[in-house]
């Protein structure tokens, strides 16, 4: 059996269904990338792959129940047993709590393309640069880590009730960490890409090498609360967790930080300083995301009765008022809220952030200037707490100048209050987190945050 | 117990292997290895005794990886074609020359014997993707019923996610495996609040190398009992929402194993991979400060502390008979009377430092090459890392009985550690007051933080063997591109004196 096309896959689905209603999501994803350590190549790889997920609706009296079955399909018989398991699967499902007329009648203008590839010469640039910075790193002591991916994933959402949408999503990073060979002394850099286009390794070498330079004065501090410097790739690390855990179900059920406890949310109540803007767009050009909903099955915060659903800017927080959380048409008719349903992008602006973060180093009399943050995980709900530790770069700054390496620390707090309570920022730039960016979240624009009195928990031995 | 799924064994992963594996010799690779995979899962969330959602996939395709000119190369299709089958082979002998240009150190792999077209099987009863989708709903739907008739439960979720692995392993050398294996990951959470408090309650069962019978089966017989564990919860997270908030300071532990797991395993588990220890997850998951070079030398904890790597282990979520490069699995120590003995290594790990072998020092891997799907390549991950009890060891209650000012800690919920393992941050389901030995209500707001030698020095005593529950998890997540593997972890009920304690208010600032 010769492979199918996207598209055919999709019309074999929907003219085999026997369901009442069905949706048919097809990623076709390609991808590659190249891994080293200690200044050699380790590992690399180029990927293929195609999954079809199909989601069933079978009606029955007034309820609605519904299936999704997922699995590898290149063929029609393949999206054939696909599509049976998923009808057989919502015969003998419950009804759906989240039941919702389906999306109907959209077409995007590029239905009919192919899907969009990549492959390992999209690092025909990058690749000898990398092998000659690996050279050089060697020659001056140094000992460079680092991974580069690039993966274009072209989804296609059929359904039986007329759409015919299509999406191509290129996302690609670049990360290093460089080294001294005592292994004393560490530095990070990380950046997102479309294409590589932008991505010098060479010139990012040298930038790792002027911090490890930082640390020639190693200054010990211990726990305690200081003035901390953080970039907008820390930024972006606590605002995808401020995103994440703004469900809006959650919220009206009195189990996160923006709850109304024992119910209710605090959409319209002020929960950061004025001039605070979190939003998502598909449309923005450097973090563009698919404008549409896909949704293989539902949970709280995502419904497959919302697939196809128009994604539009939505304004989580307008000048530090909560005004929406991320809800399906089904958890809106709970709130009362307009449906604001997820987005794979997030862009935080503060009105008076401008400058740089050099510029934020220049303005500080004494502080910290902590590069990259890590193993970030969730404490409390109710305030948002978070842990994590600093890693790869905590710098002191003295009288704006960056004048050494200091320990690493492991740090309590909430990005909620941290944006009520920052002085400084600078203006928003594309921005990579080092903790979900690479493999849950790539799509990110940040400022660089001065907060006063970052809780720095306990010191951190590790180098 | 069942065998190997005749409709995984209908694929064409033989005849895909064979003209794959041919193409990488023609091409001129000195190793190739070909892996045919299909993975099942399903996963269903109930809420309040709805349900919220119920999703199945099916996922198969297969990999070449290759050695050529010293470096790896590798690639992946999904397309189950015999000219797909040769044009991954060709792309993973191009992509090997692409990055043979950055290569310094050729890559070789450690010695293993060939297993001529060997099977192997997870030991399970009731294949849970043979049980109806609405009977297991029922069962998730009922627990929640059942949480909500709590007084103090507000909201109560379930949730399964079951997996059946198949893999087909070829290599150039001649081994061939066929294997199998299935996990569930039941669960539970309860969630209550006032107008000032909010706090949840989850079950603490563990995620297993078991079939259905671990939801339906006797506890007796090794399944999960969920009938007391009902039970318990609405009035443990009713105590919860009174109790008081913690006061921070240094404390005695009693650690139950439903929480000491997550522990080993960020703390001794990650720290012991030789592929960590050497630089290869530096710039993600972190290095190690256990060094190889420590062998022997590196007081891990207290003498008490025994650990073994353990990839046979019936039950076991990292549980297999040969590993993703062809090698038979096995159990071996890493910490023995509290000093570092061991590390958990892979062929290519293996073949670079051949003195750590289990084998006294015969350059053999001792099994722990891992790849999560065909689209990614394999590399040294977790085996089941254990702390073993004490022969004639004490109770739980013996050991909280040596308690004057403590907490017994019950169930995992919050954790995160630094990237050489040196300073962790964990929390817990249920923090029990210990005062003169006894056990005096639940705390809360408690997180406890200490760094990883002196917690474990700090281990005073560990439980007998009834005490000791093999935990795990599901998702532990490493490598770039990133993988994530099943892992288990046993241990006994533990005392470890003098930790710190904070109060994760006052850590937020309220």
């Amino acid at each position: 059996m010769s492979a199918a096309t996207p598209q055919e896959l999709v019309e074999r689905a929907l003219a085999a269904s026997t369901a009442d209603d069905c949706v048919v999501i097809i990623h076709d994803t390609t991808s590659a990338n190249l891994r080293w350590a200690n200044n050699t190549l380790t590992t690399n790889g180029q990927m293929s792959g195609r999954t079809a997920t199909v989601v069933s609706f079978v009606a029955s009296g007034d309820s609605v129940a519904a299936a999704s079955t997922s699995g590898s399909a290149t063929t029609v018989d393949e999206i054939a047993g696909i599509m049976r398991a998923a009808d057989a699967a919502a015969r003998l499902a419950e009804p759906a709590e989240d039941a919702n007329p389906l999306v109907r009648d959209r077409t995007s203008s590029d239905w009919d393309e192919p899907a969009t590839p990549t492959d390992i010469t999209v690092y025909d640039a990058v690749a000898p640069a990398l092998g000659e910075a690996f050279g050089r790193a060697a020659g001056a002591g140094r000992l460079l880590y680092g991974f580069v991916d690039h993966a274009v994933t072209t989804t296609y959402l059929g359904s039986s009730t007329g759409l015919r949408l299509r999406h191509v999503q290129p996302t690609g990073h670049f990360a290093c960490t460089a080294k001294d060979t005592a292994l004393t002394t560490s530095a990070w850099l990380g950046a997102a890409t479309r294409d590589f286009a932008d991505i010098d390794p060479l010139a990012l070498d040298d930038e790792l090498a002027r911090r490890l330079a930082w640390a020639a004065r190693r200054v010990d501090l211990p726990a305690g609360r200081y003035d901390t410097i953080l970039p907008p790739t820390a930024v972006a690390d606590l605002m995808v967790d401020t995103y994440w855990y703004a469900g809006a179900r959650d919220a009206w059920e009195g189990q996160s930080v923006y709850s109304q406890r024992p119910t209710g949310t605090r959409i319209g109540e002020r929960i950061t300083a004025p001039g605070v803007h979190l939003m998502s767009d598909p449309a923005l050009p450097d973090v563009a995301c698919t404008p549409f909903a896909v949704v293989g099955s539902s949970d709280s915060e995502r419904s497959v009765f919302d697939n196809g659903l128009p994604l539009a800017r939505t304004e989580w927080i307008r000048d530090g008022e909560l005004t929406s959380l991320i809800q399906t048409r089904h958890t809106a008719t709970m709130t009362e809220q307009p449906a604001t349903p997820y987005i794979d992008n997030l862009v935080l602006e503060i009105d008076s952030g401008s400058g740089t973060i050099d510029d934020l180093v220049a303005g500080t009399e004494r502080g910290l200037l902590v590069t990259s943050l890590w193993y970030i995980r969730l404490v409390d709900p109710q305030s948002l707490l978070l842990t994590g530790l600093t890693r790869d770069g905590v710098y002191l700054v003295e009288n704006g100048e960056i004048t050494g390496a200091v320990n690493n620390f492991r740090w309590n707090e909430s990005p909620v209050d941290l944006l009520g309570r920052f002085t400084h920022a600078s203006a928003t730039t594309r921005s990579f987190s080092r903790e979900w960016g690479a493999d849950y979240f790539p799509r990110t624009a940040t400022p660089a945050l001065r907060i006063p009195d970052f809780n720095m928990s306990s010191v951190s031995q590790a180098m | 117990m069942p065998g190997i799924d005749a409709t995984f064994l209908a694929l064409p992963h033989r005849r895909l292997g064979d003209l794959a594996l041919a193409r990488a010799a023609d091409l001129g690779a000195s190793h190739a290895d070909f892996r045919f995979e299909r993975i099942r899962s399903q996963r269903i969330l109930v809420r309040d005794g709805a349900l919220q959602g119920a999703a199945d996939a099916d996922l198969v395709g297969f990999a070449v990886r290759v050695v050529h000119g010293g470096a790896w190369g590798f690639a992946s299709g999904v397309v189950l074609t015999e000219d797909e089958a040769r044009r991954v082979a060709e792309t993973a002998v191009s992509v090997a020359k692409v990055a043979a240009a950055m290569t310094t150190t050729p890559v070789e792999l450690a010695p293993e014997p060939v297993y001529d077209d060997v099977t192997w099987v997870s030991s399970y009863d009731l294949d849970p993707f043979e049980v109806s989708t609405a009977d297991k709903t029922a069962v998730l739907a009922d627990w929640t019923i059942r949480l909500c008739r709590g007084s103090a439960v507000d909201h109560a979720t379930a949730s399964l996610y079951a997996v059946q692995e198949n893999k087909y392993y070829a290599d150039l050398a001649g081994t061939r495996t066929t294997q199998q294996r299935v996990r569930m990951q039941p669960a539970f959470e309860a969630m209550g609040g006032t107008s000032e408090v909010f706090d949840s309650m989850a079950s603490i069962a563990p995620p297993v190398g078991r079939g259905w019978e671990y939801v339906v089966g006797d506890p007796s017989a090794g399944a999960w009992d969920w009938e007391i564990e009902l039970d318990e919860v609405p009035d443990l997270l009713a105590e919860k929402l009174k109790s008081p908030s913690i006061e921070a300071g240094r404390y005695d532990l009693v650690i139950h194993p439903s929480n000491l797991w997550l522990t080993i395993h960020e703390s001794i588990g990650h720290a012991t991979e030789l592929d960590r220890a050497l630089g290869y997850e530096a710039n993600y998951a972190g290095t190690s400060f256990a060094t190889p070079d420590q062998i022997g030398t590196l007081r891990y904890g207290s003498p008490i502390m025994n650990v073994t790597g353990d990839r046979t282990v019936e039950h076991g979520l990292a549980t297999i008979g040969y590993d993703d490069d062809g090698v038979a699995t096995q159990q071996w120590d890493i910490v023995r009377d509290g000093m570092l003995v061991g590390f958990q290594l892979d062929r290519p790990m293996a073949a670079l430092m051949p003195e750590l072998s289990a084998d006294e020092g015969a350059g053999r891997s001792n099994g722990c090459a891992y790849a999560d799907s065909p689209g990614h390549i394999p590399i040294q991950r977790m085996a089941n890392v254990s702390l073993q009890p004490a022969a004639d060891g004490p109770s739980t209650e013996e050991l909280i009985s040596q308690v004057e000012r403590g907490l017994y800690v019950v169930g995992d919920k919050s954790w995160s550690i630094d990237m050489q393992r040196f300073n962790f941050q964990f929390t817990g389901q249920r923090f029990f007051r210990i005062v003169d030995g006894r056990l005096a209500g639940q705390a809360r707001d408690v997180a406890y933080q200490a760094t990883t030698t002196d917690f474990w020095g700090a281990m005073e005593a560990v439980g007998g063997p009834d005490t000791w529950l093999l935990g795990g998890a599901f998702n532990c997540g490493k490598a770039q591109p990133g993988q994530v593997a099943a892992v288990s972890h046993g241990c006994p009920t533990a005392l470890f004196r003098d930790v710190r304690i904070l109060n994760t208010t006052e850590e937020a600032g309220q």
